[in-house]
């Protein structure tokens, strides 16, 4: 299992298009991936459970993969929450 | 009877009632035996499959019709229709309790949906409603109630329903639809964006839509907000003859975005467009922009953490050049100042930031952040028609001081063997009033002018823009105003310069007439703005706006002159 934490600094934060994105991100890796932010944990490939999350820029979140692919999608995925995509 | 509602979309429109009232879903409450479990679960997957080939015809009609960004909206749900979470939910209910698949469905939509509605970001509420959307089609396919959609309608109608879903708009067709009212939703509601977007006259909030009857003709006056139905024969007849001229009127616009901004009597206007990325240079293009008045480059210093480096500045403004095949594309160096935060550039914050270490201020202190902006404008001028000016500009020293720093830009991009445009003109921004006071002076050292009027609006009347308490006096027809930018104008004509307008005042028709007619060269605006400001240009000769503007120049206040311009406008039937 592989396990970081980052801090959003993508302007909308894991809003509106960027969470959809990120969730079409993290479906393609086979591992089991979460994110974890505010108190509450979501399953980073479901849009709906990452949209509750309420993540805005500044948010410091948790990634954890655990899979065959885990390190690919911690990398992928943390450098996705650290890149603006406006 | 007249019903009062809430614009939605402007416009006038006539038809017949289409009253668009879905069936009630009717949720069964049986429960399934163990056996039958996986029979259940097979349901939700067929209703899953016809939900998503639906979301995806939808889809690509909105693609058509509305554009990338309303389509995406239709993506977005078909990623929510598949979310895993959903799915599982809905699965598990069955499994665990033996729940119908639609009793399950209707559930953990409910779930989902309250979450959403309940927060306080009307961003999310809104994906309350995108749920419960998706829900409703996921139900009426388990149920094999057809979702009927709009498709089917022929004729021509106004669309009378409850509230339109996002699927429903899109799939509205605006040769039938030709004008909306809905019982609930307000301006900002998706019905009454995507109405918007498709041009349809609509009102929304009516509150009740029980006293419109089906096949009875309606008339919607958009913009002011407000519904008739059975009009009276005489009122039919007038508010035809407005839905005709509504119409007649759209697509003179759009006609336009084809035309040259030529006055009655030969004078040709520069019309360009305000950017602030390349892409938006195609969109500048389509609404019939023929250059580029001002680019704003500022988004590439605040979207990284690092300054922006020479290659990524010359590529972003090597595409623009392109795209604009040969036409004037005139790049702003860097405006930024203390009231942004920048992680590139480490600002300290200030007192009174637009009175202080910003924009061309910056760019001199730092020659190595300004000449790597500079030779990037250098190299991508090979490419197009590339003009560099300079913002915040307030004396002469400061010129001299940009342009040193080009030539020896140029002196180094010569010595490297790169190729530039030798002949690159070079321009200020007129924002400072000092700079309006000198404007003859500083004429000798540019080629161009361009007036940046919500600044000079700003300094000179000594209003901040953005504090609501003084909103009344922010007024960019005010006499001092149009003084300078008359002088601006005519120090640089007087040395065969031109001068261009940027600023909001550039794209407002009331102050079309006056800035023609006190000899502005160049008009740029934000690209929806064109289509109105070209058809004024083209509706009047240069001679009646000089007189008009020597008019206004005998007037004593903004008021009195915003009432003129208003009433030659009217007179002229172009408002």
């Amino acid at each position: 299992m592989k396990e970081v934490t980052v801090e959003i600094t993508n302007e909308s934060g894991l809003h509106a298009r960027p969470a959809t994105a990120f969730t079409q991100l993290a479906a393609k890796f086979a591992s089991k991936v979460t994110i974890a932010a505010n108190g509450k944990t979501a399953d980073a490939k479901s849009i709906l459970t990452v949209l509750t999350l309420g993540a805005t820029k500044g948010t410091s979140v948790v990634l954890t993969a655990d899979g065959g692919d885990e390190d690919e999608a911690v990398a992928a995925l943390s450098e996705f929450l650290t890149t603006n995509h406006d | 009877m007249r019903i009062e509602g809430i614009s939605g979309s402007r416009g006038v429109a006539v038809g017949n009632v289409y009253k668009y009232i879905q069936e009630e879903i009717i949720i069964p409450d049986n429960t399934v035996a163990d056996s039958e479990v996986e029979n259940e679960i097979g349901k939700f997957a067929t209703a899953m499959a016809a939900t998503l080939k639906q979301l995806d015809t939808i889809r690509q009609k909105a693609l058509i019709d509305m554009g990338p960004e309303e389509a995406a909206i239709f993506e977005a749900h078909m990623q929510i229709a598949q979310d895993p979470s959903l799915s599982d939910g809905i699965k598990s209910l069955i499994e665990s309790t033996g729940t119908n698949v639609v009793s399950a469905t209707a559930q953990t939509i409910d779930t989902f949906a309250g979450i959403f509605l309940s927060m306080d970001d009307p961003y999310m509420r809104e994906r309350g409603a995108d749920i419960k959307d998706i829900g409703d089609r996921l139900m009426r396919n388990m149920l094999g109630m057809n979702p009927r959609g709009l498709s089917h309608i022929s004729g021509e109608v106004i669309l009378v329903a409850p509230d339109l879903t996002p699927s429903d708009t899109a799939s509205l067709d605006k040769n039938v639809v030709k004008g909306i009212i809905t019982a609930a939703g307000g301006p900002t509601s998706h019905a009454a964006i995507m109405a918007r977007t498709l041009e349809i006259p609509a009102v929304m909030g009516v509150g009740d839509i029980e006293s419109f009857v089906d096949g009875a003709r309606a008339v919607v006056l958009g913009t002011d907000g407000v519904a008739l139905m059975n009009p009276s024969d005489e009122e039919w007849t007038d508010y035809s003859a407005q839905a005709e001229a509504f119409q007649e009127e759209l697509k003179r616009l759009k006609d336009s975005a084809n035309l040259d901004a030529v006055t009655t009597d030969g004078h040709r206007v520069d019309l360009f467009g305000n950017i602030g990325k390349a892409k938006d240079a195609d969109n500048a293009v389509t609404m019939g922009a023929r250059g580029i008045g001002l680019y704003r480059t500022e988004f590439l210093y605040m979207e990284n953490d690092d300054l922006p480096a020479e290659d990524v500045q010359f590529e972003e403004y090597k595409a623009v050049a392109e795209k604009l095949q040969g036409q004037p594309v005139i790049i702003r160096t860097m405006d930024i100042g203390g009231d942004k935060e920048l992680k590139c550039l480490d600002l300290s914050e200030e007192m009174n930031p637009f009175l202080g270490y910003r924009a061309i201020r910056i760019s001199l202190n730092r020659p190595d952040i300004f000449k790597v902006q500079l030779r990037a404008l250098l190299r991508a001028s090979a490419f197009g028609d590339i003009h560099i000016m300079y913002p915040m500009i307030a004396s002469v020293e400061e010129v001299k001081a940009a342009n040193a720093m080009l030539d020896t830009c140029k002196n180094e991009l010569r010595s490297e063997g790169i190729a530039f445009d030798e002949n690159i003109k070079v321009g200020i921004m007129i924002e400072v009033p000092a700079a309006a006071v000198i404007a003859p002076t500083l004429a000798k050292y540019v080629d161009f002018f361009s007036i940046g009027t919500n600044d000079l609006c700003q300094y000179t009347l000594a209003v901040d823009r953005m504090n609501e308490a003084i909103g009344h006096l922010y007024q960019p027809l005010h006499p001092g105003v149009l003084r300078l930018i008359k002088g601006v104008i005519d120090a640089s004509h007087e040395q065969g310069k031109f001068t261009g307008m940027c600023g909001e005042l550039a794209g407002d028709p009331m102050a079309t007439m006056i800035l023609l007619g006190l000899g502005l060269d160049e008009f740029s605006m934000t690209a929806s703005s064109i289509p109105l400001i070209k058809n004024i240009l083209r509706s009047v000769s240069k001679e009646e706006c000089e007189a008009v503007a020597a008019h206004v120049l005998t007037l004593d206040t903004a008021e009195e002159i915003t009432a003129y311009a208003k009433s030659v406008l009217e007179e002229k039937g172009l408002v």
